[in-house]
């Protein structure tokens, strides 16, 4: 298991360097003048591109520049924001709590939805199952976006229950400006994990330890707990895990629909104004959000099935 | 290691009786047929200009010639949705040529050679898995600007790890039969084994993929455009729709953004159905 770590640890931080790299790197594949991309097309006072220049040591070669970038990202700094005139590691620390708040929130739905709504479908077959299948259909197919939309008119317009737009204020009515945001984000997902878990107890079922179990007398609570749902539980971790990762980069779309205050949707206006600071600074942040949680379920899956840490000190 | 090739592998296993009925099929081959009918014929059947804009018709409901009303500018809502087709079902095309080119290329590389240029391509490979697909496309719109093309080339960028590694077990399992090894002995050049028998071997996953995967970017695709980042407004695009009729939701008058989300969903499950049928013909390949 320790072997396992450590080898996963590394191919982590080459991951990440190499990932890093490449958010760094974007900015010099643009067409034209790194200085131009870095200004956004504006026109900036000589002391500000002189600020520029230095800052991103533009003369120096180019893997100096990213090691200086780097270093300094690794502390905190990922440079200024050029159209909010404050440094983006302050933008950031202004909004990740809403990120981290809505995907945390989306997670749990995901997580009591999903996974409960697969147990009923997989322990109950019949109405419970046959209606988790087919509301597990529709939702599958709505992409976020348009679950935001649908929400948004139903609750908010229609019913009036929740507000559709905006962060709120305090922390009673932030959340409850959260909830329809991380619906929207979890709904897709919430179905894959109901289908996966359906299909994974099923398949636990029908094996023959547990039919053994159920032939000694063991109580029928007991079998699903230790035998059933004990197997189970390694495609259902590794299935929630990965949609829960992937909420990372979908938040960005959600955010902009709910005007949310959060880094996706910071990513997505200061693409669309060519804040390139502020582009990398985010993309990192989100990156090493996705290759952290898909490390942890990795991690997370070795724990709960030896035979993957094996395996791998075996190769 | 994310949604693509997990919901290909898990959703699958539901949908198979679905996908399996012989109604259910032609109806997702005849709304395939009706929006492929759009992209291409979309502004001569389109019946009013679609960016026409009459103030004074905003938000007015189906009448006469207008079958579906107009949008928050007064613009013929059926005549943006068939234009609009064009550059929904374009953008996903895009993703999978350049994406199946790409995964194809890469798959066969690695499985043919194996050794130290199938471990280089894997490394690669792994770091693009770092990458969500949307947000590749977001630092592509950073880099070179909103539109559709960017965006189209960055998800097929995404993708191509996913195809590729499907693919490359594939292609590893084909390359240890037998009659591969006949044709080696024979003395037939790789790239002509690879190219006349061991992709017409292929073929059948490799469809199977392509259209899984326009499913996907099409999602993804829709959802770039909605944050403003791919097809650029005015010009009617389903996402974009979804997009502009947000104002018209929040005022409790949402045909604009349901319409063109139902084209979406619409089309998006008619080709995963399709994909699921090439899948299950092809023996199951696809997992």
């Amino acid at each position: 298991m320790v072997g396992f770590a450590l080898k996963r640890a590394a191919l982590l931080i080459a991951t990440l360097l190499v990932s890093s790299f490449v958010v760094f790197s974007a900015l010099f594949i643009a067409p034209g003048n790194p200085l131009a991309q870095l200004s956004g097309g504006r026109t900036l006072p000589p002391e500000a591109v002189a600020a520029l220049e230095q800052r991103y040591h533009l003369d120096d070669p180019f893997l100096v520049r990213y090691w200086h970038w780097l270093t300094s990202a690794l502390h905190g700094d990922f440079g200024d924001s050029i159209a909010a005139r404050e440094s983006v590691s302050a933008v950031i620390g202004q909004r990740i709590g809403t990120t981290a708040a809505l995907v945390a929130l989306a997670a749990l739905i995901i997580v009591v939805a999903g996974i409960g709504l697969g147990l009923l479908a997989g322990l109950r077959p019949g109405l419970a199952d046959g209606g988790v299948l087919v509301l597990t259909s529709v939702l599958a197919a709505v992409p976020s976006f348009l679950a935001a939309i649908v929400l948004i008119s139903l609750f908010s317009v229609n019913l009036g229950w929740l507000p559709a737009l905006g962060n709120g204020s305090g922390f009673a009515d932030g959340v409850k400006h959260l909830v329809l945001p991380a619906f929207a984000l979890a709904l897709a997902s919430l179905a894959i994990v109901a289908r996966v878990t359906r299909v994974a107890v099923r398949e636990e079922l029908g094996r023959e330890h547990v039919q053994t179990a159920t032939s000694r007398g063991i109580p029928r609570a007991q079998v699903i707990r230790r035998h059933v749902l004990r197997n189970a539980a390694i495609p259902i971790t590794t299935i929630t895990g990965i949609t829960i990762a992937s909420l990372i980069a979908t938040s960005a779309v959600v955010e902009t629909a709910f005007s949310l205050n959060g880094l996706g949707s910071a990513l997505v206006q200061a693409a669309a104004t060519k804040d390139f600071a502020v582009v990398q600074g985010i993309a990192l942040v989100l990156v090493v959000a996705f290759v952290l949680v898909n490390v942890l379920v990795d991690l997370l899956y070795a724990l709960l099935d030896p035979r993957i840490a094996l395996g791998s000190r075996a190769t | 290691m994310s949604a693509l090739a997990t919901a290909g592998a898990t959703v699958g296993g539901g949908r198979r009786r679905l996908a399996g009925s012989r109604v259910v099929t032609g109806l997702c081959v005849a709304i395939v047929a009706v929006a492929l009918l759009a992209a291409v014929l979309g502004p001569l059947l389109a019946p009013h200009d679609p960016n026409a804009a009459d103030l004074n018709n905003a938000f007015v409901g189906p009448y006469g010639d207008h079958p579906l009303g107009f949008d928050g500018q007064g613009r013929d809502l059926l005549s943006r949705l068939l234009d609009g087709a064009r550059s929904s079902m374009l953008g996903p095309a895009i993703v999978v040529a350049v994406a199946m080119a790409a995964g194809t290329l890469l798959a066969v590389v690695s499985a043919w050679l194996g050794g130290w240029v199938d471990s280089a391509i894997g490394a690669v490979l792994d770091v693009l898995f770092a990458f969500p697909a949307v947000l590749l496309a977001i630092l592509a719109a950073a880099v070179f600007g909103a539109g559709l093309t960017a965006a189209a080339l960055a998800l097929a960028v995404a993708y191509t790890p996913y195809i590729a590694r499907v693919l490359r077990s594939a292609a590893l399992r084909e390359r240890a039969r037998e009659y591969v090894a006949a044709l080696e002995v024979q003395g037939l050049p790789a790239v002509a084994i690879c190219v006349r028998h061991l992709l017409p071997n292929m073929v059948g996953l490799v469809a199977a993929q392509a259209t899984l995967l326009f499913g996907y970017a099409m999602v993804d695709l829709a959802a770039v455009s909605f944050i403003g980042l791919g097809v650029q407004p005015p010009q009617a695009d389903w996402g974009v729709m979804v997009a502009s009729g947000r104002a018209g939701v929040l005022q409790g008058y949402p045909a604009e953004a349901l319409s063109a989300g139902l084209c979406i969903v619409l089309v998006v499950v008619a080709v995963n159905l399709l994909g699921e049928r090439i899948a299950q013909r092809d023996g199951g390949g696809a997992r």
